[in-house]
């Protein structure tokens, strides 16, 4: 895993919502949810699929009205203001969502002039040439990888430089190498001071972030800085190696007061938040001389993979009509 | 300036127009469907539908054989719509020859026919016509009556010239007719375009709104700080043009290949076009509020073309159809369009003739722009 980025000052807001809430038709999508991200930071948004992720940034960016709440984004009124905040913001959908039918180059110049920019030309042609497409700029949007297409879209959000890039899983169903190569892109604009926003599924994206917030049926359950979200959960972990996991695993997981167990490869994840209690387990194990036990500081994954527990318990609890 | 440019921005509406003419461009199929279809329509009813029916087996049911009915047989034979196939004497015979198929008209001449004519009484004659096809009974009944008319004209020559008079000396008495108003394709050429120009514009107009959504692409494009009225101005317009090309292809080929007139006002056409244009994007908008998928725009679409097609008045005669039926079709703008084409190319009418129509589109356009715009606005969020 990559290292982490310091956190950034906390200095000026890019944004800044409070009990932001979404109804769609009896459903709550969005409960009363509060963000606060700093600018230049890159932001994390962290969530099972349907968890209201995506009306959120869609709220944020005035694609939506929200049905309580407010907020500014970049110093506007995100209710009052949604055409200028439109203006500076760069917005890319989970879907591909640029003409399949357009060339590369009629897509950047289609979005160029919905943003009004002065010299179109120019821009359509650096943007090419940063993405090291200048001699298929002729090519359809439709033909290109799925790696390129988000590349494009990426490119075509930047086209009026905005100063806030919302992601919606930008890099869902790209290979590694591609995600890679997006996420290098992520950081050099957010050095050159662009806040970015973006949602993901995936762990080694999440700890990209300088801040993550994780999402759950609309509820914000925690936030914080990657490195702080196991500690704010108050997660144990001990690592099990040694044989027959599958047999060990099925054990503990059918006793009572154990946390949860997850299998890495070779090696036994068994975290829980009550630390006197894992201690115990980890000495009775130990006694037994079969497997070995090792304390180690929770990550972020066993932390999502609490949490996402937690949710479907929240699931459970509040049926969504 | 800068409130304006936030309503309405022409470098935007422009960018969509483009855009559009590009996709246009790009897709083949639809562009060649534009153009093709209007053509192939109109080869298809001017040369293969064909109203005019030839060569129906006809007998002739008479007692006594006279020379009326030498001339008639005579003129049967020379016509194009009649071919003459016998003479049987009873009602039975003749009712069988229908019911089988055999023949499908029968003239009956009753008994003392010419002696009846000759002495100026004005006899009946009973025409019964197999209407199970009624389009072409209606176009035997039309023809019969000058057929008949001519062959009895020419048999009181000579001596009994006395009883040949005008209005003809004899009834013709039609039995289960189905007379429509004698469609030919002078008439239906015109009639046809007022159902290609609804098919195009409401199908493809609801297909391209309906494409963005279905697409996801829609999302990106209200990201940007595009209105939604130059959104819907520059997606319609370039559809306007294609009306545009329709027409034009449409009006030169119905003149070179059918010379249909154009004998009216091109003012009143050209304004009564234009709203009919904009009446039938309007329901397109309409249809593509209530869809979610291009397959749903499309059949939704379809569903409006059958009433333009049915209860227009262009299929058949609207004086004809069921009060309920012609209440439909009077709500449809392709039964207003139709008349004014008709009232303008065929009839030499002017502006005053076609306000009428063009008051009954407007009204129309009003209620589904209404409509529209209220599904539109709930479609927002």
């Amino acid at each position: 895993m990559a290292e982490q980025v310091p956190e950034k000052v906390a200095g000026e807001v890019a944004i800044s919502v409070t009990g932001l809430t979404k109804i769609f038709g009896t459903r709550k999508v969005v409960d009363g949810f509060d963000m606060q991200v700093g600018k230049g930071a890159i932001y994390g948004f962290l969530g099972p699929n349907g968890s209201g992720k995506t009306t959120t940034i869609r709220m944020m960016c005035g694609l939506l009205t929200p049905d309580g709440g407010a907020g500014q984004c970049l110093g506007l009124d995100i209710v009052r203001d949604s055409r200028e905040i439109k203006k500076r913001v760069g917005y890319m959908t989970q879907k591909f969502s640029l003409y399949e039918d357009l060339t590369i180059a009629e897509n950047l110049d289609f979005t160029a002039r919905m943003f009004g920019m002065k010299n179109r030309k120019a821009l359509v042609a650096e943007a090419v040439r940063d993405l090291g497409l200048e001699g298929r700029a002729g090519q359809l949007a439709g033909t290109l990888s799925g790696g390129w297409k988000q590349r494009l879209a990426l490119a075509a959000c930047m086209i009026h430089s905005p100063d806030l890039l919302l992601l919606d899983e930008p890099t869902a169903g790209v290979d590694p190498k591609a995600r890679r190569d997006f996420w290098d892109e992520i950081r050099k604009l957010a050095a050159r001071g662009v806040t970015v926003l973006v949602s993901t599924h995936y762990m080694d994206e999440a700890v990209q972030c300088d801040h993550i917030a994780y999402i759950a049926y609309g509820k914000k359950l925690i936030d914080g800085a990657a490195r702080d979200i196991p500690g704010q959960i108050g997660l144990s972990t001990y690592v099990v190696t040694g044989p027959d996991l599958s047999e060990l695993e099925a054990r503990l997981e059918a006793e009572d007061g154990t946390g949860q167990v997850i299998r890495f490869g070779a090696e036994l994840h068994v975290s829980g938040t009550d630390k006197a209690a894992l201690d115990a387990l980890a000495e009775v194990e130990r006694a037994r001389g079969t497997h070995e036990w090792v304390a180690k500081r929770a990550g972020l994954e066993e932390a999502f993979i609490y949490l996402m527990a937690g949710a479907k318990d929240n699931f459970m609890l509040e049926p969504v009509s | 300036m800068s409130r304006l440019a936030n309503i309405f921005a022409w470098s935007r509406f422009y960018a969509v127009l483009v855009k559009e003419f590009i996709q246009m461009r790009r897709d083949r199929v639809t562009f060649g469907m534009m153009i093709g279809v209007p053509l192939m329509q109109l080869l298809l009813f001017g040369y293969a539908i064909d109203t005019d029916p030839h060569n129906l087996p006809t007998l002739i049911e008479v007692a006594d054989e006279s020379p009326v009915v030498r001339s008639l047989t005579a003129a049967m034979d020379t016509s194009d719509y009649f071919d003459f196939i016998g003479i049987v004497t009873s009602e039975a015979a003749s009712d069988e020859a229908l019911k089988d198929g055999t023949a499908s008209v029968i003239l009956t001449i009753p008994p003392g026919f010419e002696a009846d004519l000759i002495r100026g009484v004005t006899p009946e004659l009973l025409l019964t016509v197999d209407a199970s096809d009624p389009v072409a009974a209606g176009g035997a009944i039309g023809a019969m009556s000058g057929v008949v008319e001519t062959a009895i004209g020419q048999s009181l020559n000579g001596p009994l010239s006395f009883a040949a008079k005008s209005p003809a000396p004899f009834d013709l008495v039609i039995h289960r007719a189905f007379n429509p108003s004698g469609e030919t394709s002078l008439n239906i050429v015109p009639g046809l375009l007022a159902v290609i120009l609804s098919m195009t514009m409401v199908l493809i107009t609801a297909v391209a709104i309906v494409r963005e959504s279905e697409k996801g692409t829609m999302e990106s494009l209200i990201a940007t700080p595009v209105t939604p009225s130059e959104v819907m101005l520059g997606k319609i317009l370039p559809y306007v043009f294609v009306g545009y090309v329709q027409t034009a292809v449409f009006l030169l080929a119905a003149r070179a290949l059918f010379s249909v007139p154009f004998s009216g006002s091109f003012l009143a056409f050209f304004l009564g076009f234009n709203l009919y244009i904009i009446v039938n994007l309007a329901i397109g908008f309409l249809v593509s509020t209530v869809a979610r998928t291009q397959m749903q725009a499309m059949q939704l679409s379809f569903f409006t073309i059958l009433p333009t097609i049915l209860l227009s008045g262009f299929m058949f005669p609207f004086a004809a159809m069921p009060g309920w039926a012609q209440a439909i079709g009077t709500a449809i703008p392709a039964t207003h369009f139709l008349r004014l084409v008709r009232k303008v190319m065929l009839k030499g009418g002017g502006l005053a003739e076609v306000t009428q129509d063009m008051a009954a589109i407007a009204v129309i356009l009003l209620v589904v722009v209404a409509v529209a715009l209220k599904r539109y606005r709930q479609t927002l969020d």
